[in-house]
C-alpha cells in the first residue's frame, strides 16, 4: 500500500474523469457517504424550519433524493472503475483512514440501494406518526455510518463509524414507542450492541497494543515479528470477531436478531436485517483480508480466523434455518432466515486459504449474495410493514388468501420467498450457485455442501409463506385490507423487480463484486 | 432471434393476461397464444438445421451470447433447435391455446391469474427445449415447476395442497440431485462454458478428467447416476412416480393436459440429451438395469392403471406406462428406437392430451370420474366420447394414429439393439405385454362408462357438450391422425438428429 500524503491534491485518474475536462478532486471519492450525511442533515433541518408545514411525504423524497444521490455516485464510480487497479489502485484519503476501492463502492451501493426502498416504504408506514423527521434522519444518518464503514481502513475510524451506525439503529428499534414489543427490542439491542461494541474496542485495544498502529496496513506489515506480543494480538483477533458477529448477526452473538427484528418496526427491520448485515460484512472482509491477511503473518498469532469462520458458518446458517422452520410468525421466521443467510455470506470468510486460486471469486460471491439480498430480504420484511400497516396479523395462518385481496405484492412476496430459497429463475439462484461453486474451487466442498443442504431446507419455511398467501383459503382477517398504500407498494414492486432482473443482469454484479475482492488479496 | 422473440412475447402475453379482468382474460390467453402456435409453425416451415445440436450439428435459428464470465467459466444465452427439440417446441405451442379453451368452462375463479401463468409456464417451455446452455436450461427448468405448482395448489381439487406440495417438493429435489450430477461432471471437464454442445464433445473426446481426487470413471458413473435419477422423476419411472396420479388427479384439467402432454417430455427430452447423448458409455454400462426399470414401468404402470376407478388416474397410471416405451426405446442405442421414442414424446402428447381433456369434458358435465358412477354416456354426448374412443384407440396404439407410429419405431428399434448384452429383444418381448394391457384397461372402462344402459349417479343434467369444449378434442384427434399418417412429417428430421447419438452409443 502506498503512502500518500492526504494534502497534496494531484488529480487521480482513479476517478471518473470526462474526457477534456479536469479529473474530479479525490476528496469526491467520498460523494456517497457526503450525499448520506447531506440529506441527513437536510432533513433535521426542514424538520426544524418548518414544524408544521412539513409533510411526512416531503421528508421522505428528501431521504429518498439523498440516498438515490448515493446510489448513483457509487454507481457511477464502480462503472467508471473507481479504485481498482487498473485505474490508479484505492484512493486514501485523511492519512489513510478511508479507503475508498472496488468493496467500499459495492456496499456503499448495497446499503444506498436498502436504504432507498427503506425511506420510501417508510412514507406509508409512518402516516399516523407524529415525528416522522427523526426517523428518516436516523436512516439515512445510520445509512451514512455503513457507507463509511465500508470505506474505513484504520481501526479507530472502524470503531467510529461502527458507533455511528449502532447508535441510530437502537433509535430506531424503539421507534414504537408506545409499543411494547418495539421497546423491549430496542432494550435489548442496545444492551447486546453495548456489550459487543466493549468487547470490539477492546479487542482493537489489544491489536494496537500488540501492533503499535490502528492502521489496517501498518497493522498488517507489524504481524510479521511480535515477539511476545503474539498472545496480546491473537486474543484481540478473536474479540473483533465477536464484534462481526454481533453486526452480521451470526453466531455467538445472533441471539438479539429475532427479539429485534420481530419487536422493530418492519421497514428498521429490512433496514438492519440488509444494510447493516451487509455493512458488518463489508468491514470484516476489508480487516481479515488486509490487517490480518492469512499466511504467515497470522499464523504467528496462532489464529486461523478462516477456520473459525468456517465453523461460525456452518453453525450460524443451520441453526438459523433449523430455527427458521419451527416458527409460527412470518416475521420471526425471516429473523431467522436472516441469520441463515448471514451464515451463507460468511463462506466468503470461511473459504478463503492462504494460497487459495479462488479466494477473490468466493468472497466476490459472498458480496453478490449480499447485494442480492439486500433486495430481497428487503422487499420480504417491507411486505411484512405492509401487512402490519394493514393489521392483518403476524402468524402463517393470518396470510392465509392475501393473495386474493393483494396480488401484486403478494407476487412479490413469493419472488422473494422464492428467491431467498435459491430457486431459479430468480436473483437468489445465481448468488448462491457462485458462492458454493467458489467454496468447491478453493477446496471447502463440504462448507458448500453443508450450505446446499441448508438452502435445500429452507425451501420448506420459504414455501409455506406461499402457500399460505396463495393456496390456503381466505381469513376473515382479510377485511383489514382496506388500503392500497402507494409508496410501499411501489418499494416492494422495485424491490421484486430488481430480484427478478438481477438473473440476467447478473454479469456485472457478480464481475465487480468479484473484481474488488480480488483487488484485497492482490 | 425468432427463438427469443416467441419467448418474450409468450412472457409480455402472461404479463398482460394476468393484469386483464377477468371477464376475457381466457379469450385474450387464447387469442394471444395463437402466436407462440403460429411462430412455430414458421419455425417448423423454415426449420433449416442438421444433425444433433450437442455432437456438433447445424443449429436452426442459433443464439450465443456471453452472459456471465466469472471464475474461468462463461455462461452464455445459447438457444437454437434441431431435429429433436423442434417437434417438441410445435407440441408445446400446439397444446396451449387447446388447454387454454378447455379450461373455459371448469375455471371460474381467479381465471386472469389462471391464464397468465399457462402463458408463463409455455414460455419457460418453450425455453427448456430451445435453450443448449446448462444454465439457461436450468433457469426455464426450474420456472417451469412455479406456475405448475400453482396451478394444482390453487385451482386442484380437494386434495390440491397435498398434491402440489408433494409434486414441488419431488420435482425439486429431483433437480437438485440432477444438478449436481451435472456439476461434478463439468468440474471434472477442461471446459470453459457451460454450453451443452461443448460439453458433450469435451466428453466424446476423452477428456474427463478426475475432480478432488476422485477418478474419471466413478465421476462419470455417479453424474449418469445423479441425472438420471433427477430426470427419471419427471418421466416418471417406477418408482418415483408416486407424485404423478395425485398431481393429475388434483390438477384442473388444462393443467393436466400440460403435464402429461408437455411436462413429463421434459424429463425423456432431458434424459436424451443429458444422458444418453452425453454420456453414450455409461448409458450402455447400465443398459440392464435401465431397461429393466423401463419395463416394469410399463408393466406396473399399466397393471395400476387396471386397478383404478378414477378416470383420470387410469389416464395418469398409463402415462407412467407410455414412458416406460420412450425409456426403452432411449436405451436401445438404435435409429429407429431413439427416433421412435422420440416420436413417441410427441404422439403421447397429443393422445394424452386428448385424453386428459376427454375425461375433463365428462366431467364438466356429469361432474364425476368415477367409473362406477355413470354408464351409458355415448347416448347423450356422441361427439365427445366417440372422440375419447377414438383417443383411445390410439393409445392402444392402432394403425395409422400417431402411437402406432410411435410405438412401432420403438419395438423395432429396441427389438434389434445390441445393447444390453443381447437381452433387448426380451425386455422388448415383456414390455410388448404392456399393450395388451393398456387395451385391457381402456376398453373396460369404456364398456362400463360409455356404453350400455345411460346411468348417472350425480345430479347433474346431462346435456351434449358444448362445441367449444368438443372443437379442442377434434383438433387433437386430427393432429394424431395426421401424424400417424405421416410421421415422415417429424420422423424425419427427428432421425437426423438421433443419428449422431446412436453412433455415439454403439461400441
Amino acid at each position: 500500500m502506498s503512502v500518500q500524503q492526504p494534502s497534496t491534491v494531484e488529480p487521480l485518474a482513479a476517478l471518473p474523469a470526462q474526457t477534456g475536462a479536469a479529473p474530479l478532486p479525490e476528496w469526491t471519492a467520498l460523494g456517497p457517504v457526503l450525499a448520506l450525511v447531506a440529506a441527513g442533515l437536510l432533513l433535521l433541518l426542514w424538520d426544524t424550519v418548518f414544524p408544521n408545514r412539513r409533510t411526512n411525504t416531503e421528508l421522505s423524497v428528501i431521504a429518498a433524493v439523498g440516498s438515490l444521490a448515493a446510489l448513483a455516485l457509487s454507481g457511477w464510480y464502480l462503472a467508471a472503475g473507481t479504485g481498482r487497479p487498473a485505474t490508479g489502485g484505492a484512493i486514501t484519503l485523511f492519512a489513510e483512514a478511508i479507503t475508498i476501492d472496488g468493496l467500499a463502492l459495492f456496499f456503499t451501493a448495497i446499503v444506498a440501494s436498502v436504504t432507498t426502498l427503506v425511506v420510501v416504504a417508510s412514507r406509508d408506514y409512518l402516516t399516523d406518526h407524529e415525528t416522522p423527521g427523526e426517523f428518516y434522519s436516523l436512516v439515512v444518518l445510520a445509512a451514512a455510518g455503513m457507507a463509511l464503514l465500508a470505506s474505513a481502513s484504520s481501526l479507530a475510524t472502524i470503531f467510529v463509524a461502527l458507533e455511528m451506525v449502532s447508535l441510530p439503529s437502537y433509535a430506531l428499534v424503539a421507534y414504537l414507542k408506545e409499543n411494547r414489543g418495539s421497546v423491549e427490542a430496542g432494550l435489548k439491542y442496545f444492551l447486546v450492541g453495548a456489550v459487543s461494541s466493549a468487547i470490539f474496542v477492546f479487542g482493537i485495544s489489544l491489536v494496537y497494543a500488540a501492533t503499535g498502529s490502528l492502521l489496517l496496513s501498518d497493522v498488517a506489515a507489524a504481524f510479521g515479528d511480535l515477539g511476545d506480543l503474539a498472545g496480546v494480538a491473537g486474543v484481540g483477533v478473536v474479540m473483533m470477531i465477536a464484534g462481526f458477529a454481533f453486526k452480521t448477526a451470526s453466531v455467538p452473538v445472533h441471539f438479539w436478531a429475532p427479539e429485534v427484528y420481530e419487536g422493530a418496526p418492519a421497514p428498521v427491520s429490512a433496514f438492519l436485517s440488509s444494510a447493516s448485515k451487509a455493512a458488518g460484512f463489508a468491514v470484516a472482509f476489508r480487516v481479515f483480508t488486509e490487517a490480518f491477511h492469512l499466511g504467515g503473518e497470522v499464523t504467528a498469532v496462532g489464529i486461523d480466523w478462516a477456520l473459525v469462520f468456517a465453523v461460525l458458518a456452518v453453525v450460524t446458517m443451520t441453526l438459523g434455518n433449523f430455527a427458521a422452520a419451527v416458527q409460527t410468525e412470518v416475521k420471526r421466521m425471516l429473523a431467522y432466515s436472516s441469520i441463515g443467510h448471514a451464515g451463507y455470506a460468511l463462506i466468503g470468510l470461511a473459504a478463503i486459504s492462504a494460497g487459495g486460486s479462488h479466494n477473490g471469486a468466493v468472497m466476490g460471491a459472498s458480496m453478490a449474495h449480499l447485494f442480492v439480498y439486500g433486495f430481497m430480504n428487503t422487499g420480504a420484511f417491507l411486505f411484512i410493514a405492509m401487512v402490519e400497516r394493514w393489521g392483518v396479523g403476524r402468524t402463517f395462518e393470518d396470510y392465509a388468501g392475501l393473495g386474493t385481496v393483494a396480488p401484486m405484492a403478494s407476487v412479490a412476496m413469493t419472488v422473494f420467498m422464492f428467491s431467498l430459497a435459491g430457486l431459479p429463475p430468480f436473483g437468489g439462484f445465481f448468488s448462491k450457485y457462485f458462492l458454493f461453486a467458489g467454496a468447491v474451487f478453493n477446496g471447502f466442498w463440504w462448507l458448500a455442501a453443508v450450505g446446499a443442504l441448508n438452502s435445500v431446507l429452507s425451501l420448506y419455511y420459504y414455501s409455506r409463506v406461499v402457500k399460505a398467501i396463495w393456496i390456503e383459503d381466505p381469513t376473515d382477517a382479510l377485511a383489514a385490507v382496506d388500503s392500497r398504500p402507494t409508496a410501499l407498494y411501489g418499494a416492494v414492486i422495485v424491490a421484486a423487480v430488481a430480484t427478478v432482473v438481477v438473473l440476467p443482469g447478473f454479469g456485472p454484479v457478480i464481475e465487480t463484486a468479484e473484481a474488488a475482492a480480488t483487488a484485497l488479496f492482490g | 432471434m425468432i427463438i427469443e422473440a416467441l419467448i418474450a412475447f409468450t412472457f409480455v402475453s402472461a404479463m398482460a393476461v394476468l393484469l386483464a379482468p377477468d371477464e376475457w382474460a381466457g379469450r385474450l390467453a387464447f387469442a394471444l397464444s395463437l402466436v407462440p402456435f403460429l411462430g412455430s409453425l414458421f419455425l417448423w416451415a423454415r426449420f433449416d438445421g442438421s444433425g444433433n445440436a450437442l455432437t456438433g450439428g447445424e443449429l436452426a435459428f442459433e443464439t450465443q451470447i456471453d452472459w456471465i464470465e466469472v471464475g474461468g467459466y462463461t455462461i452464455q444465452w445459447f438457444v437454437g433447435l434441431d431435429g429433436i427439440s423442434l417437434p417438441l417446441v410445435v407440441l408445446t405451442a400446439f397444446l396451449v391455446p387447446l388447454a387454454i379453451v378447455s379450461a373455459w368452462t371448469p375455471i371460474d375463479d381467479r381465471q386472469s391469474q389462471f391464464y397468465g401463468l399457462i402463458l408463463f409456464m409455455e414460455a419457460n417451455l418453450i425455453g427448456v427445449f430451445a435453450a443448449l446452455d446448462f444454465f439457461a436450461w436450468f433457469v426455464f427448468w426450474e420456472a417451469v415447476l412455479l406456475p405448475m405448482y400453482f396451478l394444482i395448489g390453487v385451482w386442484g381439487g380437494p386434495r390440491r395442497k397435498y398434491a402440489a406440495i408433494k409434486f414441488f417438493v419431488y420435482t425439486n429435489a429431483a433437480s437438485l440431485v440432477m444438478f449436481l450430477g451435472f456439476m461434478a461432471l463439468v468440474f471434472s471437464l477442461p471446459v470453459e462454458t457451460f454450453g451443452l454442445p461443448e460439453v458433450t464433445q469435451s466428453i466424446a473426446a476423452g477428456e474427463l478428467g478426475s475432480f478432488y481426487g476422485i477418478p474419471a470413471e466413478t465421476i462419470g458413473l455417479v453424474a449418469f447416476v445423479a441425472m438420471f435419477a433427477g430426470f427419471a422423476v419427471k418421466v416418471p419411472m417406477v418408482p418415483v412416480h408416486t407424485w404423478l396420479p395425485d398431481a393429475h388427479v388434483e390438477a384442473p384439467t388444462p393443467a393436466s393436459v400440460l403435464l402429461a402432454g408437455v411436462l413429463l417430455k421434459m424429463g425423456t427430452y432431458a434424459l436424451l440429451r443429458f444422458n444418453f447423448t452425453m454420456l453414450p458409455d455409461q448409458a450402455s454400462t447400465l443398459a440392464v438395469p435401465i431397461a429393466a426399470l423401463a419395463v416394469i414401468s410399463v408393466i406396473y404402470g399399466a397393471m395400476l392403471a387396471l386397478a383404478q376407478q378414477d378416470l383420470k388416474r387410469i389416464v395418469a397410471y398409463s402415462s407412467v406406462s407410455s414412458m416406460g416405451y420412450v425409456i426403452l426405446g432411449l436405451i436401445a442405442f438404435t435409429v429407429y428406437g431413439v427416433g421412435g421414442a422420440t416420436f413417441q414424446m410427441v404422439a403421447h402428447g397429443l393422445i394424452s392430451g386428448l385424453m386428459f381433456m376427454a375425461v375433463g369434458v365428462i366431467y364438466n358435465a356429469t361432474h364425476t370420474r368415477m367409473v362406477t358412477d355413470m354408464s351409458g354416456l355415448a347416448d347423450r354426448m356422441p361427439v365427445a366420447v366417440w372422440i375419447l374412443v377414438a383417443g383411445a384407440f390410439a393409445y392402444m396404439g392402432l394403425p395409422l394414429m400417431a402411437g402406432f407410429a410411435g410405438e412401432f419405431y420403438v419395438f423395432v428399434g429396441s427389438f434389434g439393439s445390441p445393447v444390453a448384452n443381447g437381452l433387448m429383444p426380451v425386455f422388448t418381448a415383456l414390455a410388448m405385454f404392456g399393450i395388451v394391457i393398456v387395451a385391457g384397461y381402456l376398453l373396460f372402462a369404456m364398456q362400463r362408462t360409455l356404453f350400455g344402459p345411460f346411468r348417472l349417479d350425480t345430479d347433474y343434467e346431462l346435456g351434449r357438450a358444448p362445441r367449444r369444449e368438443t372443437l379442442p378434442l377434434a383438433a387433437l384427434l386430427v393432429a394424431i391422425i395426421v401424424l400417424g399418417v405421416a410421421p415422415d412429417l417429424f420422423f424425419e428430421m427427428i432421425r437426423e438428429a438421433v443419428v449422431p447419438v446412436v453412433e455415439g452409443g454403439v461400441n
